[in-house]
């Protein structure tokens, strides 16, 4: 497969920084009330990751090593300043939907940690690539969270009617145990067919070859923080 | 010396209480509440009591059947929360909304913690509440229930006294009010309640600490009006609340001490709902939030072993 497809792949599938590595679960379980909520929120992330992994990985070799997770922050932190403002000029409903989770962008560990794991080791095509797949990985989680939660908790799906008058909203799901209900029922059938998972252990498996493998506490990245931190 | 001897590890010492007849009593303690219930709001009430039961125990049964774990639905857990459930609902609700709160009870708040014993939650109240979140238009619509002959309008008492209204104490012991199925006789609720203690399946500890607090509470915060908290603690689900949902032996604690506490808690709790909150009634959250405080309860009050401990020099 070629190298630029797999790294799509990888965030989609194989790495999916919600399913499989879990991370970013807070604005996950907040923002995703509907799909379009979900998909405005991956979108934006999607943008702050692609244009921040580019500029990271540009600037890698320039980038002191001590001083390399402050310089990451100010990165993203400007991507996520202009997609705040663009949003809240273009598309002002989603943006007040969304809140502060769009300026929450900025502390998604999904964007920090491909930053550290994957921009600051390879080029910037193939950091643009990682990016793009891992927003879409995460884009496509929040879609398929917000439709179930929209649908069993609102009756629609991207606001359209999909269920019958019949049908009582249970409006549980669109409140915040909802999320925590569709995320585990979502994690417990990837379990069930096998798929890739971070409650499964295959993640931890197959992710060796891989610049993340899922598994934080034997990351090279995480002894280097604690050391740091002494 | 045809005698057999046998040899065992302990316990040596047996005891009749099985599961099953322990749940068997308090399926009977419920049945004064019920039966007053169905006279009292008719037949829609009945067919909730069935429908409950039936979901529960059926879904028990599909969940083990499809996790190939032991059928464990003859030991009446399931169809005791199923008429706990029921008990809880109002009178006039469509029968598939306790039937979907009887398969979360059993299947998520119960099973897929382990089962009998591990969940950390009364699956019933926690049900009750999944239910009362999703469809608070029709689990707080009181409005429709017939009363004997007559059809009574509108508000609980709870409701009444929180609009500062005065309510009959007489009609709110016999149970002559709008309310849920189970909650609003007061005698056959005590009637249920006595056999349980006479059984012994319950101790009275926890239901008195916790309606004594609550009875406390709401005389102290309430405006020292003897009448007004007399109607709170008679009114709601106090009574059910206390003697058959805060007693449930796997989500209270078992110290004595730890009883004590959690019976405060529960009081505090749902006077401070009551008082407070912004619905008149609390006692399934006050019930199933302290159901969350117990391990921490228990860890607090856990008794010193035998020979552990004493004085150290």
């Amino acid at each position: 497969m070629n190298k630029y497809i797999e790294r799509i792949y990888n965030g989609i599938w194989k790495e999916n920084p919600i399913f499989v590595q879990m991370l970013g679960l807070c604005p996950t379980l907040a923002v995703t009330t509907s799909a379009i909520n979900g998909l405005g929120m991956g979108l934006s992330t999607t943008a702050v990751l692609v244009a921040a992994n580019i500029l990271i990985a540009a600037l890698r070799k320039i980038i002191p090593d001590g001083v390399r997770l402050p310089a990451e922050i100010v990165v993203v932190a400007s991507f996520v300043t202009i997609v705040d403002m663009l949003m809240e000029g273009f598309v002002p409903s989603l943006y007040s939907s969304l809140g502060l989770y769009i300026p929450l962008i900025v502390v998604n560990c999904i964007i920090l940690g491909r930053a550290e794991a994957y921009a600051m080791k390879n080029g910037p095509i193939l950091s643009a690539f990682d990016g793009i797949g891992m927003g879409l990985g995460f884009t496509i989680a929040l879609v398929l969270i917000g439709s179930f939660r929209e649908i069993l908790g609102a009756g629609t799906i991207f606001g359209v009617t999909v269920t019958p008058a019949s049908y009582q909203p249970i409006s549980i799901f669109i409140l915040a145990p909802g999320a925590f209900f569709v995320l585990a029922g979502l994690t417990a059938l990837q379990n069930k067919l096998k798929a890739p998972s971070a409650t499964n252990g295959s993640a931890k498996k197959k992710g060796k070859k891989s610049a993340c493998s899922g598994d934080c506490l034997s990351c090279a990245g995480h002894v280097e923080e604690s050391k740091e931190e002494k | 010396m045809g005698k057999l001897f046998n040899v065992s590890s302990s316990p040596h010492v047996r005891d009749r209480i099985t599961t099953q007849n322990l749940m068997f009593d308090v399926v009977i303690a419920m049945i004064p509440a019920s039966v007053y219930g169905v006279w009292q709001f008719g037949f829609n009430a009945l067919l909730v009591l069935v429908a409950t039961v039936v979901a529960c125990v059926l879904s028990e049964y599909v969940y083990e059947k499809l996790m190939k774990k032991p059928i464990t639905i003859t030991d009446g857990s399931a169809v005791v929360t199923g008429m706990i459930l029921a008990l809880n609902m109002p009178p006039e609700i469509p029968v598939w909304i306790p039937m979907l709160g009887g398969v979360f009870a059993i299947v998520v708040v119960k099973q897929l913690y382990g089962g009998l014993g591990q969940n950390f939650m009364n699956p019933a109240l926690a049900a009750r509440c999944f239910l009362l979140i999703s469809f608070a238009g029709f689990m707080n619509d009181f409005s429709a229930a017939s009363i004997g002959f007559d059809s009574v309008s509108g508000a609980t008492p709870l409701a009444q006294l929180r609009a500062g209204q005065e309510v009959d104490l007489a009609a709110l012991v016999i149970g002559r009010i709008p309310g849920t199925i189970g909650e609003v006789s007061v005698i056959a609720l005590l009637i249920g309640a006595v056999y349980m203690i006479v059984r012994k399946v319950i101790s009275p500890r926890i239901p008195l600490i916790y309606i004594g607090t609550v009875a406390v509470f709401i005389f102290v915060f309430g405006g020292f009006d003897v009448t007004y908290t007399l109607s709170e603690i008679c009114a709601g689900g106090l009574i059910f609340g206390a003697f058959f949902m805060a007693t449930d032996y796997v989500t209270s604690p078992l110290t004595v001490k730890g009883q004590v506490v959690y019976g405060i808690i529960l009081g505090v709790l749902t006077g401070t709902f009551r008082l407070w909150g912004a619905s008149p009634e609390g006692v399934s959250y006050a019930i199933i939030l302290s159901n969350l405080l117990v391990p921490l309860i228990e860890k607090a009050t856990l008794p010193t072993a035998f020979g552990k401990g004493g004085s150290k020099k």
